[in-house]
Parts: C-alpha cells; structure tokens; sequence
C-alpha cells in the first residue's frame, strides 16, 4: 500500500513535515525567550496528520483549524514569514497583529481559521461545505479538531448535519490523547471514532497519527469520497503532542515514560526511513533537507522579528466591512 | 409584516443566488413556526430552503462558514431566546472572523429571529436580547416596528457585509401596512433612525413593538397635556443613530428611552447616558428610563403586565422628565 506513493512526492511532503517541526521548535524557542506575546500551542509530534491530510488537497479546498493550528495552516501552504509576522502582532501578519497564534486565517489559500474555541470550527466547516454543495463546487472541506472538541455539542451537531446532507467534509480528529490536562479515555467512554461514525451513519477510521502513509490512505479515501458527492468522513488520527497543552505547560499529568514511548515513534523518522529504504533520500540528503528547511524558517523568522508595530488607532479598523 | 417579511426574502433570492435560507421547519408545509417562509421551499426549492435539525450552534455556525465562503445566508433561529444556544457561534465567530482575519473576510450573515413578550409564551420564549449583541462589536442588531420597515430592512440586512441579528417582534406578525411593491426595491439604510413623529417638547426613543406603544403615548401627551412628543424609533440597535437621537435632543431637552427588554443594562442606559455625556453642556438635562422591571418574563398575562411596560409607562415617564424641568401643563412654552 505505502509502495504505492511516488517518492519524490514524499520527500515533499517529509520537508513539510520538517517545515512543520521546525517552525514549532522556533516559535517555542522565541517564546520561551518572551519575544512573543500571548500564549503558544505547539503540535510537534502531530506533523503527520495535517500533512497526510493536507496532501490530497487542492489549493482551493478549505480548511478549518484549532488553537493547536499551525501545522494545519502550513501544509496547507501557508507562508511562515506572514504566521511569524502575525506571532509577533505585526501589521504585516496575516490578521495585522489582531488574531495572533489562535487565529491565524489565509483566505486565499483556503484556511478559514485557526480558532480560538473547541469545536468552535466544525459548525464553520460544515456551513463552507453546504456553500460549496449549493454551488455545485466539487471542492471539499477538512476540518482539524482535537480529542477535546469530540465532546462538544457543536461537534455532534456539526457532524450530523453534514450526514444528512451528504456534505463534503472530512472530520479530522487529531487525538492527541489530553484536552489540556484530562486524558481523553477518563472523559469519552467510546473507544474509537468509528462508533460515533456509525451513529451518524457514516464511515469513520481510526488510523495511526504517527504514521504518514496511513494518514494518507485513510485521508484519499475520504477526499475522493466527498468529492464524488458521497458525504462526509470521520477520522481519528492517534497521535501525541510531545510538549505541554502549550508551550510552558510543565504536563504532570502524563509520565515521563509515556512521553518517550511516543517521541519514540516520531513520525519523522518513519517517513525518512521509508525514504531511504528507497534510495529516495541518503543521509547527506537528509541533511541537506533539514538544513534548507532550517534556514528557510530562520530567515522567517527574522522576518517576524522585524515587522512594523501596528499603528494603536488600527484597533479599530475592521469591526465592520460597511 | 409577515407577508413583508416573505416578500423581502423572496426579492432577495431572486435577486441573488447566492442567498438561501436555513433553519427548523422553515419548508413548507410547515413554512416556519410563524409562516414567515411558507411557499419559498416550493418556489425555491430545497437546496435554497433547507429544513435543519434541532441544532442551533451548528445552524449558526453553518451560517458563518457559508457566509466566508461566498453564499448569503439568512438562518432562522425560531425564538430569539435559543440565540443562547448558538452564543459561541454569534459572539466568539460570526462577529469576529472580519476582525481577527485583519479584514481578509466579510461574513455577510443573517439571523432572522423572533420574540419578545406580549402572548404569554413564559420565560424561556419571551426575552428581548437586543442588549446582549449591541454589547458585542462586530454584530449589528436590527428590529423593525412597521411591515414598511421590515421589508426595507431585511433586504438591507441580506445585502449587508456583516452580520446582522434581525428581531421580528411577535406581536406585530399580524400587523398592517402599507409595503413598498418589487420595483421600488426600497432599502432602508441600515444604523439610521427614523423619526416616526415630530415633536417639540420630549423626545421618546424606542424601536420595535413599542414603538406602536410610544406613538399612542404621544397621541395622550398631545391631548391630555399639550406636550408634542418627538417618537424616533431608532431600527438599528447596533450600531445606533447618536446624531438623529442628539439631534432631537437638543431640541427637545427631555428624553425618555423605552424598551420592552429588561432596563437593567438595556439599551436605555446606553442612550440615556451616551445622551448625558453629550450633552452636560445643555441648561437642563432631563432623562428617563423606561423597561422592563428585573424579572424573568412570566406566563400569567397580568404577570407579564406587571413585569413588562406599555404606553402607560412613557407617558408617565415624559410627564416625569418635563414635571423636573417645570416644563409640564402651564409651563410648557407654546
């Protein structure tokens, strides 16, 4: 099945994936040095996800996010020049300096938003795919969430109302096992998606977060059911969040062991492996990548660093369009 | 006004394809708890009028996201009190996206909803929220008084880039009027007051139902004291008409503001106190609040009269004012 995947088209996604990383390393570093505002949710560990999904997409499909959302928007070829612009509350960021880390949005490329509520997107998700349905679009919507949105009523109701109208949506449920500190299992009583899927009445799959090329079969399952008119799908991504619910969130609650056991299964290095046993990417490679990808987030970075402070009187732009 | 209401979401989706319609038994047969939708399913068909499950924060919701995405929405949310349910989706979304998105997005979304008191229909089907959403930037919040009004008004609501919360007083469903037709195409210009009747002496701000209650309290105050009440009915809550208010104000030197929503931090004391800081400067300031007392609004009618204020209320209240500033019976200059 994994056999299947061009590996040049794999080595692009593995240099998102370390895109992805290496902005999350970055942003927690600046941070953790009081260079940027507010607070900071980092989804290292989680990069397979966004980026197994986000491969099936077209430039105009859309996206909703979470306050866990900078992956999201990366794989789905944001710029990390305008997100660390916009970390840093600049007037060249992408919401000029008045969303931040929460709520970063590119219409352009289709990202709705990250979002600052749990479960908050999935409603907007829903509502942009009965926009595309009443239009005849064959354009197709994924929406993030967390194990924490699962039980929201705006999740249950989101979800049921794409069901009964066959909208195209993928539920993307990223489980990465805490909603802030509560262990997912000590607040959900269903042990999987699947069944909650079924309940809707329609597919769902739990499939391996960590694992890139199981994300990818689940997520075209579930994009080329949807473009097709076929509704929509539930996925349940297991996976881990390697810091804290954000960044200085010491997280007593989980053990030292369990950390390791998933940094164990970084998805990273799986991707890179299956890169290798292809000849597809040699360590001098790997290394290469890594630096460029290094270098491209250092360069945007600095960027951020050097935005224009917005103008205190802008506060009041933008509450109405008329 | 109900059938002003339907022509004007009639008009619109002729108008514009990109307009359809959402919410809980709105297809007909049904045509919506309060028929103001009957007939656009069939004329219209289901994709542009589509019945949606008891889901209120996802009806909403659903409304943001087609809105960003190029459709007009206009939700049906039956009572204004089930708003509680779709707050996140109101408050926390719809009014914020333009603004946090740094004006990337407009969100061109309409909620129709109705309420307020007057038929007994008890506590949890009976509040007027209009202070809760003009306390949110971003949100505008529209109540029409007259079939003229409402027509004029949707259509300005449909047609405008932000979200608009659109409060059909109950009780006038069934009231009467004269309606612009098609061709006139007449819309009302949203956050622009009207002036319902001229007066000299004590201007009385107000909008929806009342405004019916505060025009027959003129019409006392005329002839039992002598006193021309100025009756502005302000159509827009959110963001609403300071110069048109200010304006007859300063002619008037007396206010009375009255709303049938609790007067605890109601829209009265938004008005009455923008009005005082506006006009410390004037010889006499005279200003009073009419609302409903600090109660949930009861079931048994003469309850719900007791909680809930009426013409009865204005009249003395505009006598109040013009008794504090000696202007009333002989004092009133002619």
């Amino acid at each position: 099945m994994a056999g299947d995947f061009d590996p040049a088209w794999v080595t692009e996604l593995y240099r998102c994936m370390l895109r992805i990383r290496a902005f999350e390393e970055k942003a927690a570093e600046l941070y953790q040095k009081g260079e940027l505002p507010g607070f900071l949710h980092s989804s290292v560990g989680q990069e397979a996800v966004p980026v197994g999904v986000t491969a099936w997409l077209e430039r105009d499909d859309l996206i909703t996010s979470t306050h866990r959302g900078h992956g999201h928007i990366l794989a789905k070829g944001a710029d990390p020049a305008r997100m660390f612009l916009e970390l840093y509350g600049s007037e060249e960021g992408y919401n000029r300096g008045k969303g931040g880390s929460m709520h970063i949005m590119d219409f352009s490329i289709g990202v709705l938003g990250a979002n600052g509520i749990v479960g908050g997107g999935v409603p907007i998700a829903v509502g942009a795919a009965l926009s595309l349905q009443n239009r005849g679009s064959d354009r197709v919507v994924a929406c993030f969430f967390g194990d924490g949105a699962v039980t929201t009523g705006a999740f249950h109701e989101g979800v049921n109302m794409a069901a009964i109208w066959d909208l195209p949506v993928l539920f993307v449920c990223e489980n990465n096992q805490y909603a802030e500190s509560t262990p997912h299992r000590t607040v959900d009583r269903a042990r999987d998606l699947t069944v909650r899927a079924q309940g809707y009445g329609i597919p769902g799959e739990v499939v391996d977060g960590n694992d890139l090329f199981a994300v990818l079969e689940a997520a075209r399952r579930a994009v080329e059911r949807a473009r097709r008119g076929g509704g929509p799908t539930l996925l349940e991504c297991r996976t881990y969040r390697w810091y804290g619910h954000y960044i200085g969130d010491p997280a007593v609650y989980r053990s030292e062991e369990e950390v390791a056991s998933w940094k164990a299964r970084d998805p990273l290095g799986r991707v890179a492996g299956w890169l290798a046993e292809r000849g597809a990417l040699d360590e001098e490679g790997e290394a290469r990548l890594r630096a460029e990808v290094q270098a491209e987030i250092e360069a945007a970075a600095a960027a951020g660093a050097r935005g224009r402070r917005p103008a205190p009187e802008s506060a009041l732009e933008d509450v109405y369009a008329g | 006004m109900r059938e002003a209401l339907r022509e004007a979401l009639a008009e619109e989706m002729e108008r514009d394809p990109s307009v359809f319609l959402l919410g809980e038994d709105i297809e007909d047969p049904m045509g919506g708890s309060y028929k103001v939708t009957l007939g656009l399913s069939t004329r219209f068909g289901r994709l542009r009028v589509r019945n949606a499950p008891i889901s209120e924060a996802a009806i909403v919701g659903a409304g943001v996201g087609a809105a960003v995405t190029g459709s007009r929405p206009v939700v049906e949310v039956m009572y204004m009190d089930f708003l509680e349910i779709a707050m996140d989706q109101l408050v926390s979304q719809a009014a914020k996206i333009r603004y946090m998105s740094g004006g990337q997005v407009a969100v061109p979304l309409t909620v129709r909803c109705q309420g307020g008191p007057g038929r007994a229909a008890g506590p949890q089907h009976s509040q007027l929220l209009e202070a809760w959403f003009a306390h949110v930037p971003g949100l505008k919040v529209v109540v029409p008084s007259t079939p003229r009004d409402g027509k004029a008004l949707l259509k300005a609501a449909i047609r405008d880039p932000d979200p608009v919360l659109f409060f059909e007083p109950n009780i006038l469903y069934n009231s009467r009027g004269p309606v612009p037709d098609p061709e006139a195409d007449e819309v009302a210009p949203l956050g622009k007051a009207d002036v319902k009747r001229p007066g000299r002496d004590v201007t009385v701000v107000t909008y929806g139902a009342m405004v019916a209650m505060a025009l027959e309290a003129a019409e006392r105050l005329a002839r039992e004291d002598g006193v021309a009440a100025e009756v502005i009915d302000l159509r827009t809550v959110s963001p609403w008409d300071r110069e048109t208010v200010l304006a007859s104000f300063r002619k008037t030197r007396a206010l009375v503001v009255a709303h049938q929503a609790v007067r605890q931090g109601g829209m009265g004391a938004e008005i009455a106190a923008t009005v005082y800081e506006e006009a410390l400067d004037e010889v006499d300031v005279e200003i009073a609040r009419v609302g409903a007392r600090f109660a949930p609004t009861p079931f048994a009618p003469e309850l719900e009269r007791y909680v809930v204020p009426g013409a009865e209320e204005i009249v003395a209240a505009a006598r109040e004012t013009l008794e504090r500033a000696g202007r009333l019976g002989a004092a009133v200059g002619r």
